[in-house]
């Protein structure tokens, strides 16, 4: 976030972008309807993700499990005891965020390599559990929840977006986003610069994974549906995707990467040789594609072009995740 | 791959102690031995999966994510084969060279690329992508369904007391353990398995003498997915893995526990590792009620856990110091 003149720019961007998705719907069909809100489910998970691993530099590979975690707040509160679905998305916030604080006391004396193994870990145990625990979740079954409109999910899943990118844009741009990137650039001359790192790495795991959960609630509404599925290391890994796309560390690019997501499978099963089985071969040659070319993602990209390519070397030089300062 | 002494005299003791545990145990009683030797059938499997891990962490300090979607992948040629009318052991060497050669082009043409520009977190990210697109060409090729891979022991079974051990299990302990041999003396006795050895600790020293180390980075790719093919050919037959696109998802998690414990650095390590954990979770499996199928993975989880906050540095890993 740049404290620059571009904040007018920022702004008329932003509200241009919120009025067109605000319109969108209007001109899509019910069904379509209801993959916009998925799209926005995916903006939220990779916002989420971004907090994480773009600006504080923890990589989290688990963030479907935050989400499962919201989404069964969700679906046991609406199904089991009669929530409002609405009401459930503060629960299920709350929820997330415990389990982030709980994920990252450990991340606090791991690094790299070893918490990417252990969220990795995450993504493929809380599935089981909730297989496992089948009085409570439904197991393999599933619970069902109750359906909405395309129009009411849309509305809903931007709204919840909308809230959340307003929370991740004022946390981002003050005293809490310069420590999470100051963690990130350097943990020892963060401490040494008085940002206890201990605190940064817990509240940053602790709001990712709230916002996962709240993602989570969101998908499961979008579904009405829920079973340990839903949920798999396959979820985890689009989040990733989404947000190394779209350039970590960027808050723009969580839309480029949302889109990408949940776009581009349709676009390949439409396609006149598409298969649903080419979207993942597509999607791990594109990641594989953009950490070998441009590991800063295609937000980067553009910004890289809108500046004439005269920072380009500047940029090109940063480690992953770093641009922007 | 030497076995390099521990800093810690507590580690032997403890491993004595659990041998000598199991062996009380299984004369004791004829089903803890039975359980005793198929979770060692099942320690196997994740051990080849772990030093394959070892191996490449060792030489480019990556963990590779995606080396159970490539054991699964050569599997899946395996099984290709099998069907085209090869028998099982042609197929097996086939197999071996088919991993040998994939490995070795893998890093010559993605993972050096990436690493060129990247750092470890770009690495790790081009892995993970790795392991989308293998898993997802495995299910676009062979389809999504469960593929029977003949296994290549007779249904035959031993009677000792009043334990049965199936050939299956004996045989699939013998070959994983008769992999790692190979391997361990392949870096032992052999001037590649020393070039590799040597790039892996001092890359520029070996460079000046003359070892090539970028061959030796692709090298340890190779070997890393011939010992991932031997594991996925190990767990096909084994009606709890089944071989399916994402057979060795599970078999990762275990693979990497198993490193872990063994302090992610020592292959030695990453097979005793492995077969600690492949016994615990059987016995846990036969003995407490609570633990059922389901709950083997999040357990593995616990283990990696609890190692990783108590003793990071594993069973036989080096303490490592941080630098600014």
């Amino acid at each position: 976030m740049r404290p620059k003149p571009a904040t007018l720019a920022g702004l008329v961007v932003t509200l241009a972008v919120a009025a067109a998705i605000a319109l969108i719907p209007f001109a899509l069909s019910n069904y379509h309807r209801s993959t916009g809100a998925d799209v926005a489910v995916f903006f939220v998970a990779i916002l989420a993700l971004n907090i994480v691993t773009g600006y504080t530099g923890q990589i989290s590979i688990g963030h479907g499990a935050f989400m499962a975690i919201g989404g069964y707040a969700t679906a046991i509160l609406t199904h089991d005891h009669g929530w409002n679905d609405i009401a459930t998305l503060p629960i299920a916030a709350i929820c997330g965020f415990i389990a982030g604080v709980i994920v990252g006391v450990p991340a606090l004396r791991f690094q790299g390599v070893y918490l990417a193994l252990t969220t990795f870990a995450v993504a493929l145990a809380v599935p089981q559990l909730a297989k496992n625990y089948s009085h409570l979740t439904g197991g393999t079954e599933g619970l069902a929840l109750p359906t909405h409109t395309g129009m009411w999910l849309y509305g809903v899943g931007w709204a919840v977006a909308a809230v959340m990118f307003a929370i991740a844009w004022l946390l981002l741009r003050g005293r809490t986003g310069r420590a999470f990137r100051a963690v990130r650039d350097s943990e020892i001359a963060a401490a040494s610069s008085g940002v206890t790192l201990a605190v940064y790495k817990t509240v940053s795991f602790g709001i990712s994974a709230g916002m996962a959960a709240v993602a989570g609630s969101v998908y499961v509404l979008v579904n009405n549906f829920v079973n340990p599925d839903v949920f798999g290391l396959t979820l985890s890994l689009y989040i990733l995707i989404g947000a190394v796309v779209g350039g970590l560390g960027s808050l723009w690019g969580v839309l480029a990467g949302a889109c990408f997501i949940q776009l581009l499978p349709i676009a390949l099963t439409t396609g006149s040789v598409g298969s649903s089985q080419s979207v993942p071969v597509v999607f791990g040659a594109v990641v594989i594609g953009v950490m070998a070319l441009l590991p800063l993602g295609a937000a980067n990209l553009l910004r890289v072009a809108l500046h004439f390519g005269s920072q380009w070397r500047q940029h090109s030089d940063t480690p992953l995740g770093t641009e922007g300062r | 791959m030497a076995l390099r002494p521990s800093t810690s005299w507590i580690v032997p003791f403890a491993l004595v102690g659990v041998v000598v545990f199991l062996v009380v145990g299984s004369v004791d009683s004829a089903l803890f031995a039975q359980q005793t030797v198929s979770g060692l059938a099942n320690g196997g499997i994740y051990a080849s999966l772990a030093v394959a891990l070892v191996v490449i962490y060792r030489a480019t300090e990556v963990i590779n994510f995606a080396q159970g979607a490539l054991a699964t992948f050569t599997t899946y040629v395996a099984w290709q084969l099998i069907t085209w009318g090869l028998s099982y052991w042609e197929a097996f060497l086939a197999t071996l060279a088919v991993a040998f050669v994939g490995g070795f082009l893998l890093e010559l043409v993605v993972i050096r690329q990436v690493e060129r520009r990247g750092n470890v977190l770009t690495v790790v990210i081009a892995a993970i992508g790795l392991l989308i697109l293998v898993e997802g060409a495995t299910g676009w090729i062979w389809g999504n369904g469960i593929k029977f891979v003949p296994s290549p022991f007779p249904a035959h079974f031993y009677h000792l007391g009043g334990a049965t051990f199936s050939l299956q299990d004996i045989g699939t302990i013998g070959i994983s353990l008769a992999s790692v041999v190979v391997l361990w003396g392949f870096f032992q006795f052999t001037k590649a398995g020393l070039g590799m050895r040597a790039a892996a600790v001092r890359p520029e020293a070996a460079r000046l003498v003359g070892v090539r180390v970028s061959w030796m980075l692709s090298l340890g790719w190779a070997l890393a997915a011939v010992l991932g093919a031997i594991a996925g050919l190990l767990a096909a037959p084994n009606p709890s893995y089944l071989l399916q696109p994402s057979m060795m998802d599970g078999v990762l998690i275990y693979a990497f526990a198993a490193a872990v414990v063994g302090g992610l650095e020592s292959a030695f390590g990453a097979v005793v590792g492995g077969l600690l954990i492949g016994v615990l979770l059987n016995l846990l499996s036969a003995y407490v009620s609570w633990v059922t199928p389901q709950l083997l993975l999040p357990v593995a989880f616990v283990i990696m856990l609890v190692v990783l906050l108590v003793k990071p540095s594993g069973l036989f890993g080096r303490t490592r110091v941080r630098k600014v």
